[in-house]
C-alpha cells in the first residue's frame, strides 16, 4: 500500500457563491506521479492552488474541510511555510526578468533573505540544474539573464528553481501547455526522473500526458472526484462511465 | 528505489548524471540548518498597514493644502466677504483690497491664450493624429512639442521680456497706443506658446484613436481626407480634444513666471488688451515678500484660495471627461 | 457640373492639408527662436569663471553663478530625499489596491495635486515651514519641490508596477515568499527603471521652477550650504537678474539661462536614454 503524504478530507471551495470544488476526498501517495485530468472548468487547477493556498491571492474565496501535508492540517500553518515545502510550477514559465540563471535557481533562498556561503550556494545551483536536466546546457552562461532561454529551458530553469526548496510536494499546472512538443516531451521525462526525491501533482488538459507520466490518476468533473486509482487501470477498466466517456473524448 | 552503490543515479537518455551521496547529504544539511533558522521576517500585515498610510498621506497632504489656504485667508474672508471678488481696488497703502482686477486680468490672458494656442494644437493635433503617425516628420514635430514643454517658465519669460516685448512696444506705436510693450496681449502670446503641449498631445492622441475601419468606410464612399476628417472623425473627438483644451487652461490659469514677467504689474482693471495687468498668480508673486500686515497677506492668501478652486475644478472636470470617453472605448 | 464641385471638394481637401502643416510647422518657430537666442546670447558669458564664481556687486562686470548652481543641487536632493519614498510607497498602494472608495479618493488627490499651480504650492510651504521657522530657507524651497515631484513619482510609480504581469508574483509568493519581500524584493526591481524615469522626470520638472521658491529658499548672492539659510537656484536667479535694471546681470542672466536650458534638456534627453535601456522585457 502506498503510503499517503498529502490527505485532502473532504474540501470544498467557494468562488462567491459558486461552488468550485465539492467535497473532495483524495490521499496522494508518496513518491508517485499523481495526474488530476478533467475538463475545462472542472476546478483541477483550483485544487491545486487550495493545497497551496494560492487560492488566498484572490479576494472572496471560502475553502472548507482539510487538507494535510504529513499528518499537519495546511490551514493551521502559515501559508508561507506551507509553500516552502509544497512548490508549483505555472504553466507560463515565468523565471524572474531581472536575476540570472544562478539568482532565480537559489531565489527561493535570497529572496528570503537566508544567508549561504558561496560553496552551498554553488552545490545547490548545480545540484538543483542537474535534477532539472538543464545543466549542461547553462552551466556556462549561469549568470545570463534567464529569459534568454528558450521556452522548454525556462520551464526547467523553473523546476529547478521550485526543486532548490527541497519541497515535499511539487505541483505541476500544466507544465507543458505553453510548450512545444520537442520542449514537452523532454519534461516529460524529467518529471518520470524526479519521482525518486518528490511527490508530483500534474494537472494537465492533455489525457495522452497523464496516460504517459503518471502512476495515478484523478478525474475531476465539476468540481468533484469522480475517479481515482492506478493510471493503467483508469485508463483500460474505468470504473465510472463519466470518466470513460471523458477518456474516449466524447466531451472536454 | 533502490541504491545499488554510494551513488544516486538519474537516468536521462543519452546522459547519465551521477550525484554524489555525500552532495545529497551536504546539502539535506543545509537545508535543514535554513529550514531552522528561518525567521518570517516583515509581517505582511504591518507592511500593508504602510501602504494604507502612505495613501492616507496623501489624502492628509491635500486636506491640509487646502485647510491652510481657507485658515490663513479668513482674516481677508472675514473681513471682506463675497465682495472681495468684485472689489475693483486692490490698494496696500489703504488696507483696501479687492481682487476683481486680477480676476479680469486673469481671465482675459488666460482665454485669449487659449484661443491662440488652440489656433496651432488643433493643427497639430489633426496632423499628427492623422496625416503623419509615424516617421521622421512625426518623431520630430512630436520631439520639439516634448521641448517646448520641458522649456522652464522663466526662460519663456526671460525670452518674452527682451525679445517679444520690442517687437509688442512697435506694433503698439504703430496702433496708436500706449507702447508700453507688457501688458495682456504680450503675456497671451507667451503663454498660448507654453499651454500648445498640453491640448496638442491630447488631442492628438484622441484623433489618432478614431477606429481605422470607419475610416475606410468613409473613405471609400468617396470623401476626401478633409470631409472625413471634419465630418466623421472631429465629431467623434470632440469631447477627448475638449477635456484637452480644458486642461491647457488648467495649466494657463496657474502659469506664474512667465506671465509675471511680460505682464506689466498694474493693479487696475485693465482697460483694453493692450493694458497692463496682473493676474492671481503674478501678483501672488510680484507683492508676496512685500506684504506687511496681517491683512495684506491674509489677502493674498485668499487669491491663492481662489486660484486653487479653480483650478481644481477645472483639472478634475478635464479629467472625468477623459476617463469617461475611456469607458466609452471600453 | 459634376466635376465642378468635385474640383472644388479638392481643392478645398488640399488647401485644408495645407493650412494644417503650415500651422503645425509655425508652432515650433517659437521654439527655435528661443533656443537660438538664448544659445547666442548665453554661451559667449559661459566659461570656467562664470560657473565657479560668485556673483559680483552691481557695477562690477563679471562674476559667475556658482551659488545658484549648487543651491539648484542641494534642492533637488532635498525634494528627492523628501518625496520618493512617499511617492513610491503610495504608488504601490495604488497598484496594490484598485477597487474601493479609498483607494479612489487616493488617486484623486494625486491627480489634483498635480494640478495646483506652483504658486500656491509655495504660498503653503511659506505658511508650513518659513511660518514655523521665522526665516526663508533652502529646507521650504525642497518642501515645495517636493510637493510638487510627489504626484508625479506616484503615478510613475503606479503605472508602472501595474504593467508588471501577475505571474511574477505568483512565482515569488510560491516560493514562500512573503508578501512584503516579493513587492519589495520581486515587484519593485523589475519596475525600476519605470520608477527610475518617474524620479528624472519629477527632477526635470522642478529643476526648472520659480514661483515657489520666491518666498521660500528666497535666493541669496552667497554661497550657502546651510539649508536653513535662504539659498539661490538657476531659475531665481534668472528670474531676479532678468527682472532687474542692470544691463551687468541681464548678461548674467543670458548665461544662467543658457546653463539651465542645457541642464533640463540634457536632463530629458537622459531620461529617455535610460528609460529605454534599463525596461526589462516580460
Amino acid at each position: 500500500m502506498e503510503s499517503a503524504v498529502l490527505k485532502i478530507e473532504n474540501f470544498s471551495a467557494f468562488f462567491g457563491e459558486n461552488q468550485v470544488l465539492r467535497e473532495i476526498n483524495l490521499s496522494i501517495p508518496q513518491n508517485r506521479i499523481t495526474a488530476i485530468i478533467g475538463p475545462s472548468g472542472c476546478g483541477k487547477t483550483t485544487l491545486i492552488r487550495c493545497i497551496n493556498r494560492m487560492h488566498e491571492l484572490i479576494p472572496n474565496v471560502r475553502v472548507s474541510g482539510k487538507i494535510s501535508l504529513d499528518h499537519e492540517d495546511i490551514y493551521d500553518t502559515d501559508p508561507i511555510i506551507v509553500r516552502r515545502q509544497i512548490g508549483m510550477v505555472f504553466q507560463k514559465p515565468n523565471p524572474f526578468p531581472m536575476m540570472s540563471i544562478y539568482d532565480n535557481v537559489i531565489a527561493g533562498y535570497q529572496l528570503n533573505g537566508i544567508k549561504l556561503s558561496k560553496v552551498e550556494k554553488d552545490t545547490i545551483v548545480e545540484e538543483s540544474l542537474k535534477r532539472a536536466a538543464l545543466w549542461n546546457e547553462v552551466k556556462t552562461s549561469l549568470h545570463r539573464k534567464g529569459t534568454f532561454l528558450s521556452g522548454g529551458q525556462q520551464q526547467r530553469l523553473c523546476i529547478a528553481r521550485a526543486l532548490a526548496m527541497r519541497p515535499t510536494v511539487l505541483l505541476l499546472d500544466e507544465p507543458t501547455s505553453a510548450l512545444d512538443p520537442k520542449a514537452t516531451s523532454h519534461v516529460e521525462e524529467l518529471i518520470v526522473q524526479l519521482k525518486d526525491t518528490v511527490t508530483i501533482l500534474l494537472v494537465t488538459h492533455n489525457i495522452g500526458q497523464a496516460a504517459r507520466v503518471s502512476d495515478f490518476t484523478a478525474f475531476l468533473y465539476v468540481g468533484e472526484l469522480i475517479e481515482f486509482g492506478p493510471t493503467e487501470r483508469m485508463f483500460t477498466a474505468p470504473k465510472n462511465k463519466r470518466t470513460e466517456e471523458y477518456l474516449t473524448g466524447k466531451f472536454g | 528505489m533502490e541504491k545499488s552503490t554510494d551513488h544516486l543515479s538519474i537516468e536521462l537518455p543519452k546522459l547519465h548524471i551521477l550525484m554524489d551521496r555525500s552532495t545529497e547529504d551536504f546539502l539535506v544539511r543545509v537545508h535543514k540548518r535554513t529550514m531552522a533558522g528561518w525567521k518570517l521576517g516583515l509581517s505582511e500585515s504591518f507592511f500593508r498597514k504602510i501602504l494604507y498610510v502612505a495613501g492616507a498621506f496623501v489624502l492628509v497632504i491635500l486636506t491640509a493644502i487646502f485647510m491652510s489656504l481657507a485658515i490663513t485667508a479668513i482674516p481677508s474672508i472675514g473681513h471682506f466677504g463675497v465682495s472681495f471678488l468684485f472689489g475693483a481696488t486692490w490698494d496696500p497703502v489703504r488696507n483696501v483690497f479687492g481682487a476683481f482686477p486680477f480676476v479680469i486680468g486673469t481671465l482675459f490672458v488666460s482665454l485669449l491664450a487659449l484661443a491662440i494656442s488652440t489656433l496651432f494644437s488643433l493643427p497639430i493635433s489633426i496632423f499628427l493624429g492623422e496625416y503623419s503617425r509615424e516617421g521622421a516628420i512625426s518623431t520630430f514635430i512630436k520631439s520639439v512639442i516634448e521641448l517646448l514643454a520641458g522649456i522652464p517658465s522663466v526662460i519663456y519669460g526671460f525670452c518674452g521680456l527682451f525679445l517679444l516685448v520690442p517687437m509688442v512696444r512697435a506694433l503698439e506705436i504703430k496702433l496708436n497706443v500706449a507702447p508700453y510693450g507688457v501688458g495682456i496681449f504680450t503675456s497671451s502670446l507667451v503663454l498660448a506658446v507654453m499651454i500648445i503641449p498640453y491640448s496638442a498631445s491630447i488631442g492628438r492622441e484622441v484623433i489618432s484613436l478614431f477606429p481605422s475601419d470607419l475610416k475606410e468606410a468613409a473613405f471609400s464612399l468617396g470623401a476626401t481626407r478633409f470631409e472625413v476628417i471634419r465630418k466623421v472623425i472631429l465629431p467623434y473627438a470632440r469631447s477627448g480634444i475638449f477635456a484637452g483644451i480644458l486642461l491647457s487652461l488648467g495649466r494657463a490659469l496657474g502659469e506664474t513666471m512667465a506671465v509675471t514677467m511680460v505682464i506689466g504689474n498694474s493693479n487696475f482693471i485693465p482697460k483694453g488688451i493692450f493694458s497692463p495687468a496682473n493676474t492671481l498668480a503674478s501678483v501672488i508673486a510680484n507683492e508676496f515678500t512685500e506684504a506687511t500686515g496681517q491683512l495684506y497677506l491674509s489677502s493674498l492668501i485668499e487669491l491663492g484660495l481662489v486660484l486653487f478652486m479653480v483650478t481644481t475644478v477645472i483639472n478634475i472636470l478635464g479629467k472625468v471627461i477623459i476617463h469617461r470617453m475611456d469607458m466609452k472605448e471600453k | 457640373m459634376k466635376e465642378l464641385a468635385i474640383r472644388r471638394r479638392i481643392i478645398a481637401d488640399k488647401s485644408f492639408k495645407a493650412i494644417v502643416v503650415l500651422l503645425s510647422f509655425a508652432s515650433i518657430l517659437p521654439m527655435f527662436f528661443i533656443l537660438f537666442f538664448i544659445i547666442t546670447k548665453g554661451i559667449s558669458v559661459v566659461d570656467w569663471t562664470f560657473l565657479t564664481h560668485l556673483p559680483k556687486p552691481v557695477g562690477e562686470i563679471g562674476g559667475g553663478i556658482s551659488n545658484a548652481i549648487v543651491g539648484t543641487f542641494m534642492l533637488i536632493i532635498i525634494s528627492t530625499l523628501f518625496s520618493v519614498p512617499v511617492g513610491v510607497f503610495a504608488g504601490i498602494f495604488l497598484c496594490e489596491y484598485r477597487k474601493g472608495r479609498f483607494p479612489y479618493f487616493v488617486k484623486l488627490a494625486v491627480e489634483t495635486l498635480q494640478g495646483i499651480p506652483s504658486i500656491v504650492i509655495g504660498i503653503i510651504a511659506y505658511i508650513w515651514v518659513v511660518l514655523t521657522m521665522g526665516s526663508f530657507s533652502g529646507l521650504s524651497g525642497g518642501a515645495s519641490l517636493a510637493l510638487m515631484m510627489l504626484p508625479v513619482i506616484i503615478t510613475a510609480t503606479e503605472e508602472t508596477l501595474k504593467l508588471i504581469p501577475d505571474s511574477l508574483r505568483e512565482a515569488s509568493l510560491a516560493l514562500g515568499v512573503s508578501y512584503p519581500r516579493t513587492i519589495l524584493k520581486v515587484v519593485i526591481p523589475a519596475g525600476l527603471s519605470g520608477i527610475l524615469t518617474g524620479i528624472l522626470l519629477g527632477v526635470g520638472r522642478v529643476a526648472g521652477e520659480t514661483a515657489p521658491l520666491l518666498f521660500t529658499a528666497f535666493g541669496s548672492p552667497f554661497m550657502n550650504f546651510n539649508i536653513l539659510k535662504p539659498i539661490n537656484t538657476l531659475p531665481l536667479m534668472i528670474f531676479n537678474y532678468a527682472t532687474s535694471p542692470y544691463p551687468e546681470w541681464h548678461t548674467l542672466a543670458w548665461g544662467a539661462s543658457f546653463v539651465l536650458v542645457v541642464f533640463v534638456l540634457g536632463l530629458n534627453l537622459f531620461t529617455k536614454v535610460v528609460t529605454r535601456k534599463w525596461k526589462v522585457q516580460f
